[in-house]
Parts: structure tokens; sequence; C-alpha cells
């Protein structure tokens, strides 16, 4: 897959834009949610990679929008507690994108209330550019409540959240986006064809409060983040009229 | 200015007794030893005991064969050392400045003071006069330079000045070698070669013509000791002031402390966070009047039963914001026993930084928009504790768990080599790496499927190995050698994994496989 062929965030958007509705497609460079959720196995790194492509996606453009103060220098919250650092491993300095290395806090919580506690401490932090946490299972302390209470925080004090479900359940949640993300195969590299590539994650967005529900297969370029439509596994049959408009030209009505 | 406690151990062994001068106990022979791995020897020895030939340095059997009525008492060096530290910033009474010359001696600089006490010889008699006055066998002496006073004090008679217009080379002739505060190794060697006074040395090292050649004898012979201690020329040249002699000030510091006595024991929480609020903001305008901030604070709860409760606080940056600093006590406080209840407090800051004052935030929304980072570190480090905050930094290893450490949040980042970009590093690594077990096809071949955590992963795409050897200046040569490989399954699934050693390496069986890391 060539990188090249895949729309730019720039061209979804001003798609989104001619569309205006009042519930628009998904696309990179939309406005950040406050407080995002995403669903993810936890014997793979998916989730914590789309996150970070999301959070890096939401920082580019809060940064844009500031005028490169504040959001885009501001340290990273990343809070994982001790279940989902036993399943999954801590963060790895080197392997982290390059934009995250220098400003990365982590928090080691105990139980899933410490990590819940250091999260909401997070989003009150004027001072952070975002916060990302790491909760496995369905523990007790998240309830919808303690959500609840997570999403005023972060909406009060403009600091996004990050909230990563390894081997979750979607139970009842006040997230303003919930996705659903699984790995997907990589881009094959320019040069070395038998090696894995740029890494790239299914994304499915299945709740969300001002977009319309989608499939998106994400990659992450250096600079920006690619989406592409994605056929929806489950439901092939069913016609998704989404972007109609967009790709009148492109597909028959009935190839989907 | 140079002040010698003669008899400082016997002086605060006195006091402790408590005795005069040869009275009571100091009437008896009596020396104060040290153990040492030749059994005891001695430190000190009171008037009586030296007159019945016991002696600095002697073993105790020895003493005790001359003179069998010896009486014995431990010495305390710690407690003389700290006695002397005291002694130096009282000592400031005479001078700007003064510094320890231990084991018992001090140095004060009375540059342009002696007038304020009436002169030289007043001043000497002050100081004799007032140590006297504390129960303190002093000898000091007056000189241009720390080394000649030392000398003047140690080795000529009591109240000796030397004038700045003095020859000091002159006056200090007749005094032993021993005044140039040498090792006992050195001053055997010089005596040995036959030089026992000062003066010997001067006219060999500092005349001309053949002197100058002495002088080069004398360099010759110790040029490799560097230490001023070991070689007498250097301390020849700081005696005369021919070269600068650095000292160390003693500088008094203290720890701002705030206190409250109840007049009634209190025994509830809600008054207790009232009186630690109060001592907040006491601390606060202590610290604001220093010009400083707190970074670790201790508060004491006095019981009315004699029990002491201490709750210590250590800060990621200096504060002395009065409500921030109760926020976090109140989380310490929530286990306190009071008991029959509480009737004094004190916080002490243990450990302050300068902080300058810093202008009040006028932002209105300032309020409402949430804490400032340092804040949000303080409250999740007083929670979860100091090892749970952290933030990675780079190590300089290649192995990759030992590449990365762990600091706390807000220090500053050591200056680090910019790392080689051209291996691509996993996402998250596993705090410790899991085995697998791998099918592959050939010994050296790509890893084609492997079994991890009870699952089968088929290997679709494969890059490596990238091989990292094992550091032998850290660990036993028994190690392997570990061959990375990036993998990525059918599914999309990414990992990293490596084989330790090769097959016949000679270091162990068959090569194990562990998965380390997990990729985006």
């Amino acid at each position: 897959m060539d990188m090249a062929a895949l729309p730019r965030a720039a061209e979804l958007a001003r798609a989104g834009a001619s569309k205006g509705a009042a519930n628009p497609r998904w696309h990179p460079g939309s406005k950040c949610p406050l407080h995002s959720e995403i669903f993810a196995p936890a014997d793979d790194a998916s989730g914590t990679g789309a996150a970070l492509a999301l959070a890096l996606d939401g920082l580019r453009v809060r940064g844009a929008g500031k005028l490169g103060q504040g959001a885009e220098e501001g340290a990273v919250l990343w809070v994982q507690d001790e279940k989902a650092r036993k399943l999954s491993g801590r963060p790895y300095r080197p392997g982290l994108p390059e934009a995250l290395r220098h400003r990365l806090i982590h928090v080691a919580a105990k139980t899933s209330e410490d990590a819940l506690f250091a999260l909401e401490e997070g989003v009150r932090c004027r001072d952070l550019a975002c916060v990302i946490g790491e909760l496995a299972g369905n523990p007790k302390a998240l309830s919808f409540t303690a959500s609840r209470r997570l999403s005023l925080a972060a909406e009060k004090h403009n600091v996004p959240l990050f909230l990563i479900r390894l081997d979750a359940e979607p139970d009842l949640s006040s997230a303003r986006m919930r996705w659903k993300v699984r790995a997907a195969p990589s881009a094959p590299p320019l040069w070395n064809t038998a090696a894995p590539g740029r890494p790239a994650w299914h994304a499915e967005l299945f709740r969300a409060r001002t977009h319309t529900p989608g499939e998106w297969i994400l990659r992450d370029g250096n600079a920006f983040l690619a989406a592409e439509r994605a056929t929806p596994a489950h439901a092939p049959a069913a016609p998704d009229h989404g972007d109609l408009g967009l790709r009148a030209g492109a597909r028959s009505l009935a190839a989907s | 200015m140079a002040i010698w406690a003669c008899e400082l151990a016997l002086d605060r062994w006195r006091q402790a007794e408590p005795c005069k001068r040869g009275e009571g106990a100091d009437a008896q022979p009596l020396v104060l030893i040290a153990e040492t791995a030749h059994g005891p020897r001695i430190e000190a020895a009171n008037a009586a005991g030296r007159a019945e030939g016991a002696a600095r340095g002697m073993m105790l059997a020895d003493a005790r064969t001359l003179c069998p009525a010896l009486q014995v008492r431990p010495s305390d060096p710690a407690g003389d050392l700290a006695f002397l530290e005291r002694l130096a910033i009282w000592a400031q009474r005479w001078g700007p400045w003064s510094a320890i010359d231990a084991p018992d001696g001090l140095l004060v600089d009375v540059t342009a003071v002696a007038h304020l006490f009436g002169g030289e010889r007043r001043l000497l008699a002050d100081v004799t006069a007032r140590c006297d006055a504390r129960g303190l066998a002093v000898r000091a002496a007056i000189a241009p330079t720390a080394g000649a006073a030392w000398a003047l004090a140690h080795h000529a008679p009591a109240g000796t000045i030397l004038g700045p217009e003095e020859d000091i080379a002159l006056r200090l002739a007749d005094l032993p070698v021993a005044a140039l505060r040498l090792d006992a190794d050195v001053l055997l060697v010089l005596r040995r070669l036959g030089l026992k006074r000062l003066g010997d040395l001067t006219s060999l090292g500092l005349g001309v013509g053949e002197g100058a050649s002495g002088r080069d004898a004398i360099h010759r012979r110790f040029r490799n000791r560097r230490s001023p201690a070991a070689n007498p020329l250097i301390r020849m040249d700081q005696l005369a002031g021919r070269v600068p002699e650095p000292l160390l000030p003693v500088i008094p510091v203290s720890a701002p402390l705030v206190q409250r006595r109840l007049m009634e024991p209190i025994r509830h929480r809600e008054l207790l966070d009232q009186v630690v609020a109060d001592l907040a903001a006491d601390m606060a305008r202590v610290l604001e009047g220093r010009g400083e901030g707190a970074r670790r604070l201790q508060l004491g709860l006095w019981r009315v039963d004699g029990e002491v409760v201490l709750r210590d606080l250590e800060l990621a940056m200096a504060t002395r914001d009065p409500a921030h600093v109760c926020r976090l006590f109140a989380a310490r406080l929530d286990h306190v026993d009071a008991g029959f209840g509480i009737e004094m407090l004190r916080l002490r800051a243990s450990w302050a930084e300068p902080l300058a004052l810093a202008q009040a935030d006028l932002e209105a929304a300032a309020e409402e928009h949430g804490t400032s980072l340092a804040a949000c570190i303080d409250r999740l480090t007083v929670r979860l504790g100091r090892d749970a905050v952290q933030r990675p930094v780079l190590r300089a290893s290649h192995i990759p768990e030992r590449s990365v450490g762990w600091q706390p949040p807000l220090e500053r980042e050591s200056a680090q080599q910019e790392e080689l970009a051209f291996h691509a590093r996993p996402l998250k690594l596993l705090d410790r790496a899991e085995r697998i077990a791998v099918l592959y096809a050939s010994p050296d071949g790509y890893p084609r499927r492997f079994r991890w955590r009870g699952s089968l992963f088929d290997i679709a795409r494969v890059e490596g190995p990238e091989r990292i050897a094992p550091e032998w200046w850290r660990e036993k040569g028994a190690t392997r050698l570990r061959d990375y490989y990036r993998v990525e399954d059918a599914t999309g699934r990414r990992y990293w994994i490596y084989r330790a050693g090769l097959a016949g390496d000679g270091r162990g069986g068959e090569p194990d496989w562990f998965l380390q890391g997990l990729c985006g």
C-alpha cells in the first residue's frame, strides 16, 4: 500500500465540511474529543498504538488552533494499573513517537482505584498535554459514575483523556468517543517487503456523540494520521450511505 | 589566628563527668582509649597520667606496665568533631569566618579585626579567657598565614604574635619540622635526613647557589607526593604565603521551624487541621522571609503521654503555598492516634531551596483552570508513593531493558548522546521477557510460528536478526548474545522476539526464544 495514495487529513476534512451534516463522519484532524475509550486486546499493542496515533492527531489539531503554544509542549501522563502492566508491559521510551519521548510521565498504579485517582488528577492539571490510561478488564471501580466524573473533569479543564481498555467488555460509560481497535496488516515498506512496515490498525468507532459510527483502517504517517474506510466485516450487506457523495464514481451501489 | 584546644577530648570528658581540672576523678591518672586492631590505644592522657608516663599513641598495655592504677575511659572522636564544629561557629565572635582544623584546632580569620579588641595581644588574651571560662585549655597564635599561625600555636610559647612586617622564615626557624603539619612517615624521612628544625629546611631550600640545588634535592625526593601533607616543600611555601592554602569556612545553617504549644490538648481532627493550617501559614511567612521554598517538611505531633508522631512530606518542587501543604498533610494525618491528646505541633522544613517570589496569577480563569504540574505530581506522589510516579530516561546501554532508567518526573534529565535511529523499537516492553516456543525453518532461519500465552501465532513477515551482544564489562562470561526479530503475524499483530544464544556457542544447550516487546 502506497502511503501517498491514501486520502490525507486535509482532503477528508474538506469532504466532511462540504457535507455540513449535523453528525459528520469522523476523519483525522477533526475536533479532538476530551474523553475517548479504546477497547483492544491485551496481547498486542494495537490499542496503545492507535491511542497514541489518535492522541498525537488531537495534539496537532489543538496545537494548530493555539498557534503552537501550551498543548504542544506539555507533559503527557501515562497511567497503568498493575494488571495492564503485567499483561502488556510498560511504555518503552526508544520506541515511542518522537514527539512524546521526552515528555512522558509514567504512573504505575497498583489498583484500578489508584489508577482512576491518577487519571482524574491528570485531567485536572492544566499543564498536561493529554492523559493516557490503560486499564485491564472491567474493574468495579470504573462505574458509570466514575467515567462521568472523568468526562466532566476533562471537559472543565480541557485536557484530553484517552482510556485504553484491555480485554474489556464495552459497558456503560460516558466517554465521548468509543473505539474498538484490533491490529491490521501493516503497509509493506519500500525496501524490504518481507518486513513489517508502518503500523496499521483496524478501528471501529461504535459510539460517538458528535460523529456517525464507522470503520477505518488507520495508518500512522510520521506527521499525519491516514485513515481509509474499511468495509464493515460483520454486516457486509448493510448499505453504507455515509460517503456516497464522496466516492460515487469509484464504487457502484451494487458492489457495496 | 590559630586556636589549638590542646586537651579537647579530656576537656569534653571533664564537662561530661563533671569535675574541675585536677580534682575529683581527674586527680587520678586517667586515659581515654580507642579500640584498634592491636588492642586499646591511648588517645589522650590527663596531667596525672602524663606524669606517670602515659602518652598519646601508646598502647594501653604498655602504659599499664608503667602505672597499674591507670583509669580508662573510652574516647569519643565523633563527638569531639561535632563539638569542634559548634566551637568554630562560636569562634566567629573574633572574626568574620572560621574553619575547622581537625582533630582539635580552629582557624579564625582576624584580618583587620584586632583593633576592635584593642590590639592583637588583647585579642589573644580574650580568646584564652573566654575558652578558659568554658573549661577549654587552648593555645592561640596570630600570624599572616594559616600555616604559620598553626605552627606557632602548636610549637611556640602560648600567645605568640607574628606581625605582617616580620620575616616568617626567620621567626619560625627554631620550630621543629613537625610544625609543618606533615604526615608521620614524611617526618620520619626528614628526621633520617637530619632535618630537624624549620631553619634547616629554609637554609637548604631557599638560599642562593648551593641552597637552590638543595631545594631541587628535596623536590626530587618528594616529587611524586602531590598532597600538601606529604610534601614539605608545599607546606613550606604555604607557611611563607608563597602558595595559597584554601580553607573551608564553617557556615551555620538553620532549618526554618515553626511550632504551636496548645493550651488544651486536641483530640479531634477538625482542630488538628486548623492548627496544621496555622502552622503552614507561619511556615510560608518564614520561608518567604528567607526567599526559599520547602522541598521536605516534617510535622511532629507531641502527645500528652510523651509519644512523638512524625509525618514527613517530600515535594517535587520547592513550594511555600500553605493551602497546597495543608492538602498534602491531610492525606498523611488520617491514621494519627491522638491518645490522650496532642499538646504541641512543630513543623520543620529540613530541606529548603531558593524560590523567588512569583507574581500571583492575575488570570481570572486560573482558579477554574486546574492545578499546576508540580502540584499534580505532588498529589500523585503522596498517594501512590515515590516509586509509582516516574519518567523514563535513556541510559547508556544496548540491552533493551537496561537502556531505559526511571527518575523522579520533574528532575532535570542528564545530557545524553543522541540515539541512533536506524533500528525500529517496540512501543512497549514487558517487565520480564516471556519464554515462547518457536518453530523455525533451520537453525539459522527465520522463525515461522510461535506459541505465547497459550495461543499460536503464524508469522507472516519478519525482519532481522538484529544482534545485540552481551555487555562483557558488566555480565558474566556465560551470558548469551541475543538475536532480535521484528515479526508480524497473519492478522497484523506485531511483536519483538529474540533468540538467546546460538546453537553450539558453548554457553548452554539449545537456544531459548523470548518475547520481549509489543510493537504498535
